[in-house]
């Protein structure tokens, strides 16, 4: 085979990089190089330099370093039962791609992840020395995750964490025994164990050391991981109480959820099927619910038909629908627990209710100048002005909200 | 009387500050003033009368951001508006906490504008390598539209994140130069400039690989990325054809039986080390 130049290999293994939902480049330390030595800037809120048109944006380059692989997981694209074409990044590539994408200003900087060769700890070893050519060889400040591979040795991890914004480990399947039909090169056990080493590793970074001073900074902006929705039969309620163990036992950032996707190659053993892309979301919206609003997965759970979301209203609407007998909330009177229940009142509409009624009692008008959505809040709450009267409780609410059927497309 | 104070393209909220001072100290009524850009001048009233002498006076903490901001609107009205929440906000301390007030929803609305006018601009500036031979200095070139008149509040950030190189951005009003670490604006002038380098056709692959053509959402992409940037982005003409092809390819990943693995997979699996405790190919619980 003809020797592949950087422009075949970057199509190569960013094709194989894209099935990872992460793009986060936010919530790590403030860094730049105004001092006129190294490359880059972080400065807490990630941006996101270029948007395809899956309506994902690019906020990294993300690539895997290698898409060989020894695993064998069915809903991969570069598992080594694949027939797709295979190609390797030298450091130097990888190097080379991420400070002249980063002069541009195309990226914030790298999300680098693998294919596993040899062995976890010579794939992780590989990936650590291009983290650390990029720090202290270019001086880059930019952001980097690193994708980690449970299996590898503590101290490459140690070395990966010390270098990198971001680690992260996949779970792909909700529960273990879905990860031993379709992974069985994984184990969850091993996974939540690594995953349990970097969140004790980061708490120890906190603590101060006998002279005073803190640790290094390790993984500053965390870790998290992604679950794969739609693959194995998993529904809904075991894959948010999966989450909430991970956002509990390990403290981590962010899980992500990504609709199975359909893959050049495929196997037989998974057929492939319409990304369930309204269900993803639909996750991604009881995820913010527990993270942000103070839901528990059981309270979200109890919405559900058969453990399954609503896809025709959010789950904050189905709760809302499900738990009348709490509404109408008094808008004037009521605490943030309870706005923050409130369809159509989001997180930064209730901080602004409660800071704009210390001048008074607000109205319906007030409510639609503060950005609330109104028509959505409206059968759930009273105003100096408005009352929803018997609209709380009207058996055709749902109705009110559910969109127009529509024609759906073969695909 | 009239007051018209004149505002510069360059300085402007230094200018906006002064004038405001002078005159709300002394409690002029916002409708004796007239706010307007030096380019707008209209002759109806000239400069107006001579600003009086500023007076101490104090104003919330959160409005000196939230005027930076407004000042660099180009919206109708903006610096008038914000004059009169100024004069609002000597009786009302709280009043820009209040978001249910008109005119400081107004003015909120005013600054987000901006706010998103310079997050777009950190996110699409495109820079293109033009150093010359024998320079020790790499030099890059970029050309940009904003919205709004963000210049001079943007370049730190571009400064904090490109400090080894030098760089100029240019805009149809203003120039903004980085050379050898330092910065300037010059009020100027310039036609649209079309740019490229080598390293776009990298960027262009890479582009169109990262899309994954089983989900196509070309709403979300285009609330994001509105089509007025597209034309100084170099990624963006693939676009037209990464859509028209998209159904295409996910039906023929679909309809393509699954291959035989390749003869390697047997070998390396039968390699691995067997993990006792999971049997292969056992079926979920």
């Amino acid at each position: 085979m003809a020797k592949m130049n950087l422009q075949e290999k970057l199509a190569v293994l960013s094709d194989a990089a894209k099935y990872d939902a992460s793009c986060a480049s936010s919530g790590t330390t403030r860094r730049n190089s105004a001092g006129g030595k190294g490359l880059g800037s972080t400065e807490g809120s990630g941006i996101c330099h270029a948007y395809t048109p899956d309506g994902r944006c690019i906020s990294l380059l993300k690539i895997l370093m290698t898409n060989f692989c020894i695993y064998d997981c069915a809903y991969c694209i570069n598992r080594v039962s694949s027939q797709v074409q295979r190609a390797r990044f030298t450091v130097e590539e990888v190097v080379h791609l991420t400070t002249e994408f980063y002069r541009r200003n195309y990226i914030e900087g790298l999300f680098l992840s693998s294919g596993i060769i040899k062995s976890p700890d010579d794939t992780m070893a590989d990936m650590v020395r291009i983290a650390r050519e990029l720090r202290e060889v270019h001086h880059f400040r930019g952001y980097i995750h690193l994708k980690t591979i449970p299996d590898a040795a503590p101290e490459l991890i140690e070395q990966a964490g010390l270098l990198a914004d971001r680690l992260s480990m996949n779970m792909e399947l909700p529960t273990d025994a879905g990860l031993r039909t379709y992974a069985p090169e994984k184990n969850a056990e091993e996974i939540r164990r690594a995953m349990g080493r970097v969140h004790e590793r980061k708490l120890a970074a906190r603590d101060q050391t006998h002279s005073g001073r803190r640790g290094a900074k390790f993984a500053p902006a965390g870790q998290s991981t992604q679950l794969i929705v739609g693959a194995d039969g998993a529904n809904d309620a075991t894959i948010l109480q999966s989450s909430t163990r991970l956002y509990s036992s390990y403290k981590l950032k962010r899980v992500y959820y990504s609709a199975f996707s359909p893959i050049p190659d495929s196997t037989a053993a998974l057929p492939l099927i319409k990304p369930p892309l309204v269900r993803e979301h639909r996750l991604y919206q009881a995820d913010w619910l527990m993270r942000f609003y103070g839901y528990e997965a059981t309270e979200i759970a109890s919405a559900t038909t058969g453990g399954m979301l609503d896809l025709t209203v959010d789950p904050k609407l189905a709760w809302a629908l499900a738990n009348r007998q709490v509404f109408p909330v008094d808008v004037n009177r009521a605490g943030k627990e309870m706005l923050l229940r409130v369809p159509g009142f989001g997180t930064k509409s209730v901080a602004r209710i409660l800071s704009a009624r210390r001048n008074g009692a607000l109205g319906y008008g007030d409510l639609t100048r503060i950005g609330a959505l109104v028509n959505k809040a409206k059968p759930f709450i009273t105003t100096r002005d408005w009352s929803p009267g018997s609209m709380t409780d009207a058996e055709n609410l749902r109705a009110r909200f559910a969109p127009k059927p529509e024609q759906l497309s073969l695909l | 009387m009239i007051y018209a104070p004149r505002l510069p393209r360059l300085g402007v909220f230094d200018v906006w500050r002064d004038a405001a001072r002078a005159l709300a100290s002394n409690d002029v009524a916002a409708d004796s003033v007239n706010w307007a850009m030096e380019e707008a001048c209209d002759t109806l009233f000239g400069q107006g009368a001579a600003l009086p002498a500023a007076r101490a006076m104090t104003v919330p903490k959160e409005f000196i951001p939230l005027a930076k901001l407004v000042c660099a609107s180009r919206a109708t009205g903006a610096h008038d508006l914000l004059y009169r929440v100024l004069l609002r906000c000597r009786n009302t301390p709280h009043l820009l906490n209040n978001r249910a007030d008109p005119q400081v929803q107004q003015l909120t609305a005013l600054a987000k504008h901006v706010r998103r006018d310079m997050h777009k601009m950190k996110a699409f500036v495109r820079f293109r390598e033009v150093t010359p031979q024998g320079s020790n200095r790499r030099q890059f070139l970029s050309w940009f539209e904003p919205d709004h008149r963000i210049e001079e509040l943007i370049a730190g950030f571009f400064v904090r994140r490109f400090a080894d190189m030098d760089w100029v951005i240019v805009t149809p009003e203003v120039t903004t130069r980085f050379d050898c670490g330092t910065l300037s604006h010059e009020a100027l002038a310039s036609d649209r400039m079309a740019l490229s380098d080598d390293t776009e056709d990298l960027w262009r692959t890479y582009y169109a690989n990262t899309f994954n053509p089983a989900r196509l959402k070309i709403k979300a992409m285009q609330s994001e990325m509105p089509k007025k940037y597209w034309k100084n982005l170099p990624e963006a003409d693939l676009i037209p054809d990464m859509i028209a092809q998209a159904e295409a390819r996910v039906l023929q990943m679909q309809q393509t039986a699954p291959t035989v693995p390749p003869l390697r997979a047997a070998r390396i699996l039968g390699r691995l080390p067997a993990r006792p405790e999971q049997a292969r190919g056992q079926k979920p619980d």
